[in-house]
């Protein structure tokens, strides 16, 4: 199968290309960028004239929900909206059911996924047996069959000597642990930051120190043991400052933030809106102001959608009674797409927050569009608008606070391996 | 947002959760008319015809002896018919969810619901999925809001303060867990009261307390010093264990409401406490059966209240 790609502007961040080109795509790997060679003779010509074409994007937190939770959703349906979403690698969290936290759950996942159309899939293993933050997992055996760093998921690490010895077991076989940096005590039983909007509504607060005491043990613990870190969803102007600091040290560390953290506050929460239950909590404007400057600044390493699609039954409880999260992986794109129109940064530049940057933390072979590679290819219109709701959804899971606002930029195409895994009118 | 749902296009009251964001017309309004349905407990007949027919649902997820049963006189003396509720045993229990107990109640015919329940947030939900004819009063919701008694507060004070405009009121205690005082802290600021005060350890306050237009004291000496009304909150004893507060003698020590710390307010200060009391805790029984206390008055003030919330609610 040989595709050409016509006219689009091509975007790649890692030669730093923006500009209008052709794409040749052959035996699922990019041909060539720019010059169609004479003897290329496509069977399928895509023409992406006004059209944006990047590498597939790689998000680091999608739930698949399975296997445990196919009564949220399926490996099926959320892979289609990624899918949909132009993400072609994705990493699912542990906080499966039961937890993957065995070698046999992920080759099972892992042999799903290969053999259903879809982004691909790099499984999380569990740091800790059951997460329950006691025992270690083979995390060895589960790097084998294709966990590609570890983690609690959301779980809490109540014992600092665990995560020592799961960051020291780590170091021994050069595996990346990735932790969201909070206290369990801090945290314990709250739902929402503790700011003024909780302090209206009376909702149990999670105040920053929940997640700028736990961020000190890890940096501590990381310098200590020297482990590949990855801090996952920082929230606060205050754990990033700390970060900032740490890697100016020169602290091998990397951290996300989540996608919805980057436009919603606090005051999301006003009306009680389940779907802005979220963890972390969406923290003050002047939190969400400095996640936004430290993405421009480059601090932030990648955005992620934090995919979590949860059922109706379980969201349309009272606040703190709803089951977090929200569904996300369609929405990476034209939220990151938001901050870059809103805060002026560059095309080339955004995407690179959510293909090249977070490729490098997964450490698989992604996010670039170099001769050679695997073709996974994002094509998508930076300008169209539309309405997120139920319909446009794919995923199961329609738990959004975009639910019925107006968002600009759409994928049109989604390529992996060379293959059309999705394609919308247009 | 809040506003957007428990008001009408015309700016009239739909439902009531919360009194953050009603205008102070509304809240005049409400004691205005819970000041007319004061005679009708003075008379042989304590009942007026103005909600016959109407169905009322006390819906409480929660356990409640006086709210439960003031919303129960009141609506029986506008003669509607009153179902009482006790979900906390019932239903959920048995694993239905709230918005199914609640389509279940309204496919009987519910005119209005009356809730009490432990998640703050939780009756504006209810108001969102309820049909357009059918009411929701917040009797209660977690450490939000309990607006009849925020307003039942407002109308004491009227009564015996006469207007809001020039006085100072410390509400002292459990702030923090206490949907009572942040009802009766946006119903202050609302209706023009100048000096609103909060008094507590600072375990006891939210984080951002200032930010709802208050001014934060520690300690009783400053706190309640030329108050013209002191509200005192009920501390529950579960407070301890939380290692918010070290114990109840050292807490009655220093925020107790006793005679001598009383002193520091005017000479004509009233004092207030939504219930139930813990004696010896939070108040001392001179001052809870004394005679600046005004505690009792609250319950009788309550009735009314809630009649005029029913009433203006159906429409009347």
């Amino acid at each position: 199968m040989k595709i050409l790609i016509r006219n689009g502007r091509v975007i790649d961040p890692e030669s730093g290309l923006d500009a209008v080109c052709d794409i040749c795509i052959a035996a699922g790997r990019i041909q060539a960028v720019g010059d169609v060679p004479a003897d290329f003779h496509p069977n399928q010509e895509i023409d992406a004239s006004g059209l944006v074409v990047c590498p597939g994007l790689v998000d680091l937190s999608v739930r698949l929900r399975e296997p445990g939770f196919e009564y949220m959703a399926t490996l099926e349906s959320e892979m289609r909206a990624a899918a949909a979403g132009g993400v072609t690698s994705l990493a699912c969290p542990p906080d499966t059911d039961p937890p993957l936290d065995e070698p046999g759950l992920v080759e099972m996942l892992k042999f799903r996924t290969r053999n259903s159309p879809g982004p691909r899939v790099y499984p999380v293993g569990a740091l800790t047996w059951k997460l329950k933050g006691e025992r270690l997992t083979e995390m060895a055996e589960l790097n084998e069959a294709g966990c590609v760093a570890f983690s609690q998921a959301d779980a809490p690490l109540v014992d600092t000597r665990v995560l020592l010895r799961a960051l020291e077991y780590a170091v021994t076989f050069d595996l990346p642990v990735w932790l969201r940096p909070q206290d369990p005590h801090l945290a314990r039983d709250a739902v929402a930051h503790d700011g003024i909007v909780a302090a209206r509504l009376g909702l149990p607060a999670i105040p920053v120190p929940a997640e700028t005491v736990a961020l000190q043990t890890i940096l501590l613990l990381a310098r200590e043991t020297g482990a590949r870190v990855h801090l996952a969803r920082i929230s606060s102007r205050a754990g990033l400052d700390m970060i900032r600091r740490a890697k100016h040290d020169g602290l091998r560390i990397t951290c996300d933030v989540a996608v919805h953290h980057v436009h919603l506050s606090e005051m999301d929460l006003v009306d009680f809106n389940p779907n802005c239950h979220l963890v972390p909590p969406l923290r003050s404007i002047r939190d969400r102001e400095a996640i936004r400057q430290a993405l421009r600044e480059g601090l932030v390493d990648a955005i992620c959608s934090d995919h979590t699609p949860v059922n109706d039954d379980a969201k349309e409880r009272p606040f703190q009674e709803a089951e977090p999260g929200a569904t996300g992986v369609e929405l990476l794109l034209p939220l990151t797409l938001k901050w870059a129109r809103e805060m002026q940064v560059p095309l080339l530049q955004a995407i690179d927050l959510i293909t090249r940057r977070p490729a490098r933390i997964l450490g698989v072979q992604a996010g670039v569009l170099a001769v050679g590679q695997p073709a996974d290819v994002c094509i998508f219109d930076p300008e169209r608008p539309w309405t997120v709701s139920r319909q446009t959804l794919l995923s199961l899971g329609k738990n959004s606070p975009y639910l019925g606002m107006e968002l600009q930029g759409q994928v049109i195409y989604t390529l992996v391996d060379g293959h059309v895994d999705f394609k919308r009118n247009h | 947002m809040n506003g957007d749902l428990q008001l009408n296009a015309d700016g009239s009251l739909r439902h009531l959760l919360t009194l953050e964001g009603l205008p102070a017309c509304i809240l005049t309004q409400i004691l205005d008319a819970a000041e007319s349905f004061i005679p009708v407990a003075q008379r042989g007949v304590k009942k007026v015809p103005l909600l016959r027919g109407k169905t009322i649902f006390n819906l409480f997820f929660e356990p409640s002896t006086r709210t439960r049963t003031t919303f129960e006189i009141a609506a029986k003396r506008l003669s509607a018919d009153v179902v009482n509720l006790n979900i906390a045993s019932s239903a959920q229990s048995k694993g239905e969810t709230l918005l199914d107990t609640v389509a279940n109640l309204s496919a009987m015919q519910a005119d209005m619901f009356v809730v009490r329940h432990a998640a703050s947030g939780a009756p504006h939900l209810i108001a969102r999925h309820v049909a357009p004819h059918i009411h929701v009063i917040n009797a209660g919701d977690g450490r939000c809001a309990h607006p009849t008694q925020g307003l039942l507060d407002m109308f004491t004070i009227r009564q015996h303060k006469g207007s809001f405009h020039n006085l100072c009121v410390a509400v002292v205690g459990d702030l923090l867990h206490s949907r009572v005082a942040r009802s009766q802290i946006h119903a202050l600021t609302t209706l023009g009261c100048p000096e609103v005060r909060v008094v507590a350890p600072r375990t006891l306050l939210p984080r951002d307390v200032d930010s709802l237009g208050v001014h934060v004291h520690y300690r009783m000496q400053t706190g309640i010093k030329d108050c013209d009304v002191v509200i005192m909150l009920r501390l529950q004893t579960e407070r301890m264990q939380g290692s918010l507060l070290p114990s109840p003698q050292e807490y009655f020590k220093y925020w107790g409401l006793t005679p001598d710390k009383l002193k520091l307010a005017k000479p004509d200060v009233i004092v207030m406490h939504p219930g139930p009391m813990n004696r010896g805790v939070e108040i001392d029984s001179e001052v809870a059966d004394g005679s600046h206390s005004v505690i009792l008055n609250q319950v009788t003030y309550g009735i009314a209240v809630r009649m005029a919330v029913i009433s203006l609610l159906a429409g009347n």
